[in-house]
């Protein structure tokens, strides 16, 4: 196994973009990607791309990519695992590279998802449960998330204004990044005052519905004086799967999976939650970024709520989630997602993250997951 | 849904038939090939009691367009007497009356009609037990 870098990241600005399709929003983030690395020729390339046969009718998305990029007759491999088909596509172009295989790979993610109606991403969104044994009840992903909620309201005393502080964390910070959906600055009562989803989730308390892509370069560690820019190195890799449906995990107010795939992360790595400096974490609705911070370590059970209304989670706090915006504010066009976590791990770990730079940032995790957390990557990069 | 879809679940959605593992005893519902728990690949079909009690519950308020015309309605997440949970939609019930540990009975119902010619799914939707 080869230690791996990231050596170039590209992602333009997220949000409804009528005008452009889905090859090419892929395509434009990807040759921004190739530029900041200085390559022009790809040795592999994994998209991840959760739903494109019912977002845009269109499957076979490597061989239409790779068609797209100039890149003739390289191996491209779509990656698909629901909203983290984009950490899963990273996880597959780190272990190409690690393995000797290949050495200059694109790991690139795109959705395309306002083109269908609303009703209709629900649907396509809805797909990544159990179809027949949870879809059958109409539970959507806000639903399956909320009674996650209200477990974890029961359990440990989270506060609907624990979850609203999330919201307005990762709005707060999405200010800060000119490729966020939105630039909005809200307050604890918008969230908790705006149109109700599922209860006790709000709309303020979901991501939005996005289009999007991002990508990123990776080579061989030893390879990267080669390259233009200074490397982030990978320096742990776990992956993990939990039950598909909800329902039938004994505790609805924790993600095992996001755990189990943290602590192979983190043994990876030799690294403790504490060594962490920041983290994008998936905030696909605000009771996720707390269970997820107390999966990952950074919090013990039930303390996450507390943490993120303290200001813990905050650029300025202890172990700051989300500086990009999170999901949340940045926008989840979701096989992009996990990718684009790893554009804001590599942007604020060289010290390029402009008005959202952290002072202290060697070291950054970037946790994805799909579904309800049936599938869960966590990655580790650090400065080289 | 394609016929054979909803047909050849109908031991489960019709009967509530539920596989118990012949080695560790944990029962599944749907039925399984493989026990997660153990391995064991032997099960005896039963079919469960109708109740349970909510274990967690929502309201869906913006749903998936083949459950719209139904909006909002309240969905939970149900742990039968015989050891299975559900995710079903919970019905005849008030919003307010939403509450984790809250008594339930499986009640054979009309989930949703689709297409033009309006083929009916049936399966079963959770009703509160009033004392």
């Amino acid at each position: 196994m080869r230690d791996v870098a990231v050596i170039g990241v590209g992602m333009q600005k997220w949000g409804e973009l009528w005008e452009k399709s889905t090859r090419d929003i892929f395509v434009e983030s990807a040759l921004l990607a190739m530029d900041d690395a200085g390559v022009d020729r790809l040795d592999a390339m994994y998209v991840g791309s959760m739903s494109p046969g019912i977002f845009a009718s269109q499957e076979h998305l490597e061989s239409l990519m790779a068609d797209y990029l100039g890149q003739k007759h390289i191996p491209a491999t779509r990656v698909e695992s629901a909203c983290a088909s984009g950490g899963l596509a990273f996880r597959l172009a780190w272990l190409a590279v690690s393995s000797g295989i290949s050495d200059v790979v694109l790991a690139g993610g795109v959705e395309k998802m306002t083109d269908v109606s609303g009703g209709q991403a629900t649907h396509a969104l809805a797909t990544a449960a159990d179809m027949k044994w949870e879809g059958m009840s109409g539970v959507t992903f806000p639903g399956l998330y909320a009674m996650m909620a209200v477990a974890h309201m029961a359990k440990y005393g989270t506060t609907r204004r624990q979850l609203a502080s999330v919201a307005v964390k990762n709005h707060d910070n999405g200010l800060l990044n000119p490729r966020a959906q939105f630039h909005l600055k809200i307050s604890i009562d918008d969230v908790i005052n705006s149109v109700k989803v599922a209860d006790p989730l709000n709309i303020l308390d979901c991501s939005p519905i996005t289009d999007g892509a991002a990508a990123v370069i990776l080579c061989p560690a030893d390879h990267v004086k080669k390259f233009k820019k200074p490397g982030v190195k990978v320096i742990g890799s776990g992956h993990a799967t939990d039950t598909i449906a909800l329902h039938d995990r004994a505790d609805l107010a924790a993600l095992k999976g996001v755990g189990e795939a943290a602590a192979r992360a983190y043994k990876m790595a030799g690294k403790k939650p504490e060594q962490i400096d920041f983290a994008e974490v998936h905030d696909c609705f605000t009771i996720a970024e707390v269970i997820v911070s107390e999966a990952l370590g950074f919090f013990p059970a039930g303390k996450g709520g507390p943490g993120a209304e303290a200001g813990e989670t905050a650029r300025g706090g202890r172990i700051p989630i989300n500086t990009s915006g999170g999901l949340k504010s940045k926008g989840h066009p979701v096989g992009a997602t996990g990718i684009a976590q790893i554009v804001e791990l590599t942007e604020q770990l060289r010290g390029e993250a402009g008005e959202r730079q952290l002072k202290k940032a060697r070291v950054g995790l970037a946790q994805n997951m799909g579904g309800s957390g049936g599938t869960a990557l966590v990655h580790i990069l650090e400065v080289m | 849904m394609p016929p054979a879809r909803s047909w050849r679940a109908y031991p489960q959605t019709y009967r509530l038939e539920a596989a118990r593992c012949t080695k560790c005893g944990k029962a599944f519902y749907p039925p399984r090939l493989v026990c997660p728990e153990c391995h064991n690949r032997t099960f005896e079909t039963f079919a469960m009691k109708r109740t349970g009690k909510v274990v967690s519950h929502t309201v869906i308020r913006t749903p998936a367009s083949a459950f719209s015309a139904l909006q909002p309605f309240a969905v939970g997440i149900v742990e039968m007497d015989d050891g299975p949970r559900l995710t079903v939609q919970i019905a005849d019930v008030k919003f307010e009356e939403l509450k984790i540990g809250l008594p339930v009975r499986l009640e054979f119902r009309r989930i949703f009609s689709e297409g033009e010619s309006g083929v009916i799914q049936y399966g079963h939707k959770a009703v509160p037990i009033r004392q």
